[in-house]
C-alpha cells in the first residue's frame, strides 16, 4: 500500500511542482518585478510557470505582489478561497510579508498578508529582484516535492484554521487602526 | 476498403473469428488511432506553442522537465488531473457538467472525417466537407452552455460573444467551401484531395482569395488571437471557462488545441493538396517494392506530407498570435459581414469562370 501511495505521491509532486500556474494578481510595485520575471531576461517559463491565469479557478500559485490594504484584504481572502486545492502562496515583498515600511505607521495597510491567509514562502526585500522571485518559486518547488497526499490533508486543515473570515477581518482592521493610533 | 482494413480482416479470418467481431474490433482500432493522434497532437501543440512564443520574445521556454522541456505538457496534464473540481453555488449543475463534453465530443468526431492518407480515413462520407462544418457548429453550443450555466456575468458575455462570432464567420466560410466544390466537383474530401494530384492543381492557386478569407474566418472560429473574444483575458477574466477548474477546464483547453490541429488539416486538405506530395511522386513509387510494403510506405509518406502542411499552417496561426493585439468585437463583425461576404461571393464568381475555362479546354 505504501509503495503505491509513494509512487502516486512522487508523480503528483513532480507534476505539481513543475507546473505552478500563477494567478494574475499584483497590487503594487512588486507586480512590475513579477511581470519582468515572465519577460525575456529572467524567463519564468523555464520552470513551467509562465501560464498566468486570470481566473483563480485555474491557478495553483498566488503571488501576493505588493501591499495589502484593508480594502484589498477581503478580496485577497476571496481570491484565495476561490482557488482549487492544491494551492500555494508566496508573499512577495516586504509589505506582503510584514507590512514593510508601512508597519506601525499606516492606518490602511494590513501588517502582513499572513494575517489573512496562510503563506507558504516569504520573500522579503522592497521590491525583490526577479532573481529572488525565481528563487522563491524554486524553494516552493522543493517544498512541494517533500509533501505527500496524506499529509496534504492535515496541511489543508491547518491552513483552514489560519483563514480569517469576514468578521475576523473587521476585528483585524480595528486592531491595526488601534496600533496606528497608539503610534501617533 | 483500405489496405489496412484488408490486412487486418485477412489476418483475423485465419483464426476463424466471427465477422461482426472483426468489424467491431476494427472500429475500436480506428477510435484508438484517432484518440491517440488527437492526444499526441494536443500535447505536442501546447508545448510547441509555448516554446514558439518563447522564441518570439527571446526567451528559452520550458526546459526543466524532460529533455528540452518535452514533458512539460505531461506535467500540466497530471497536475490538472489531481486538482480539485469546484462547482459554483449559482451554477446550473447539469448544464455546467455537460458543457465540456458537448465542446469536446464533436471535435473528436471530426477527426474521423479527415483523410490522413489515401487509406487512413475512418469515415468516408460523400458530404464530408459539409459534415465537418456541421459537426463543428456543436462546440459553440457547448461554449454558450458553459457561459450560461456558470452563473457568472463574464462567462455569459464570453459565451454570447462566441455565438456571435460563429454566426458571422460561418457564412464566408460556407461561400468559400462552395467555391471548392465547384472547382473539384465533389463534396467528398477524398475526391477533393485526389483532384489536387500535383502542385499546380492545388486549389490555392485559383482560390487564393478564398484561402485568405477561409484562413482568417477559421481564426475567428478557433477563437485564436487576434479574435479571442470569448476568453479575452483583459476584458472577461477568462471568458466562458472562468468558473471551470480541474478536468473540466482541461477539456476546454484540449478541445481548443485539438480543434486548431484538425482545422489546419482541413484547410490543408481543401487548399494545399491534402496528403498529396507537392512533387507529384512518392519515394515508395521509385523503388520496386512488393504491393503491401509499398502501400504502407506510401501511406506513411502521405501522412507525413499532410502533417507537414498542417504544421506550416499552425506556425502561421501561432505567429499571428505572437504578433498582433486583439481586434474589437464590432470591428470583427463588420469585417465578416461587410468585407468577407462580398469578397467571398466575388471569389465564387471568379472560380466559376476558372472552372468554365478549365472544362472547355
Amino acid at each position: 500500500m505504501n509503495i503505491i501511495l509513494s509512487t502516486i505521491d512522487a508523480i503528483s509532486n513532480w507534476a505539481r511542482s513543475n507546473s505552478l500556474w500563477p494567478l494574475t494578481f499584483a497590487t503594487s510595485c512588486c507586480g512590475i518585478e513579477m511581470m519582468s520575471v515572465s519577460a525575456s531576461d529572467y524567463d519564468i517559463a523555464r520552470f513551467g510557470s509562465e501560464v498566468f491565469r486570470a481566473s483563480p479557478r485555474q491557478a495553483d500559485l498566488l503571488i501576493i505582489a505588493g501591499t495589502i490594504t484593508h480594502k484589498m484584504a477581503p478580496l485577497l481572502l476571496k481570491l484565495y478561497e476561490q482557488m482549487p486545492e492544491p494551492k500555494y502562496v508566496i508573499a512577495m515583498g516586504a509589505c506582503a510579508c510584514s507590512g514593510g515600511m508601512f508597519k506601525n505607521n499606516s492606518y490602511s495597510v494590513v501588517y502582513g498578508a499572513d494575517k489573512i491567509i496562510p503563506v507558504d514562502i516569504y520573500l522579503p526585500m522592497c521590491p525583490p529582484k526577479p532573481e529572488a522571485l525565481i528563487d522563491a518559486i524554486r524553494k516552493l518547488q522543493s517544498e512541494i516535492k517533500k509533501e505527500s497526499l496524506t499529509t496534504r490533508k492535515e496541511l489543508i486543515a491547518k491552513h483552514k484554521s489560519k483563514l480569517k473570515i469576514q468578521d475576523d477581518l473587521d476585528i483585524l482592521i480595528q486592531e491595526d487602526v488601534n496600533i496606528f493610533k497608539m503610534g501617533i | 476498403m483500405s489496405i489496412f482494413n484488408l490486412i487486418f480482416v485477412e489476418y483475423l479470418l485465419k483464426f476463424n473469428i466471427l465477422e461482426w467481431l472483426i468489424f467491431v474490433l476494427w472500429q475500436i482500432i480506428c477510435f484508438v488511432f484517432i484518440s491517440l493522434l488527437m492526444i499526441f497532437a494536443v500535447l505536442f501543440l501546447v508545448l510547441f506553442e509555448r516554446k514558439y512564443l518563447a522564441f518570439f520574445t527571446r526567451r528559452k521556454g520550458p526546459n526543466r522537465v524532460g529533455l528540452y522541456g518535452c514533458l512539460q505538457t505531461v506535467a500540466d496534464g497530471i497536475k490538472i488531473l489531481f486538482k480539485e473540481n469546484i462547482t459554483p453555488k449559482n451554477a446550473d449543475k447539469f448544464i455546467y457538467f455537460v458543457a465540456p463534453i458537448i465542446v469536446f465530443a464533436p471535435i473528436l468526431t471530426v477527426y474521423s472525417l479527415i483523410p490522413f492518407s489515401s487509406d487512413i480515413n475512418s469515415y468516408k462520407s460523400d458530404i464530408g466537407i459539409l459534415l465537418f462544418m456541421a459537426i463543428l457548429s456543436l462546440p459553440i453550443t457547448g461554449i454558450l452552455f458553459a457561459g450560461y450555466s456558470s452563473g457568472n456575468k463574464y462567462s455569459l458575455i464570453g459565451g454570447m460573444r462566441s455565438c456571435i462570432q460563429a454566426i458571422s464567420s460561418e457564412i464566408p466560410i460556407f461561400l468559400t467551401l462552395a467555391g471548392i466544390v465547384i472547382l473539384t466537383g465533389s463534396m467528398n474530401l477524398n475526391e477533393i484531395v485526389k483532384a489536387q494530384y500535383s502542385f499546380l492543381q492545388w486549389n490555392i492557386f485559383p482560390a487564393i482569395l478564398g484561402f485568405i478569407i477561409f484562413f482568417i474566418c477559421s481564426l475567428i472560429t478557433l477563437n485564436r488571437i487576434p479574435f479571442d473574444f470569448p476568453e479575452a483575458e483583459s476584458e472577461l477574466v477568462a471568458g466562458y471557462n472562468s468558473e471551470y477548474s480541474g478536468m473540466k477546464f482541461a477539456m476546454f483547453f484540449l478541445g481548443e488545441y485539438a480543434l486548431t490541429f484538425i482545422f489546419s488539416t482541413y484547410i490543408a486538405t481543401l487548399f494545399l493538396g491534402g496528403y498529396n506530395s507537392p512533387f507529384g511522386f512518392y519515394m515508395a513509387d521509385l523503388f520496386d517494392l512488393r504491393l503491401i510494403t509499398g502501400e504502407l510506405i506510401r501511406n506513411i509518406e502521405q501522412f507525413f506530407w499532410l502533417i507537414l502542411k498542417t504544421f506550416l499552417l499552425i506556425l502561421i496561426i501561432m505567429w499571428i498570435r505572437a504578433a498582433y493585439p486583439r481586434f474589437k468585437t464590432d470591428k470583427t463583425l463588420e469585417l465578416c459581414w461587410y468585407i468577407f461576404i462580398p469578397l467571398a461571393i466575388f471569389n465564387l464568381f471568379v472560380l466559376c469562370i476558372v472552372q468554365y475555362f478549365r472544362e472547355s479546354l
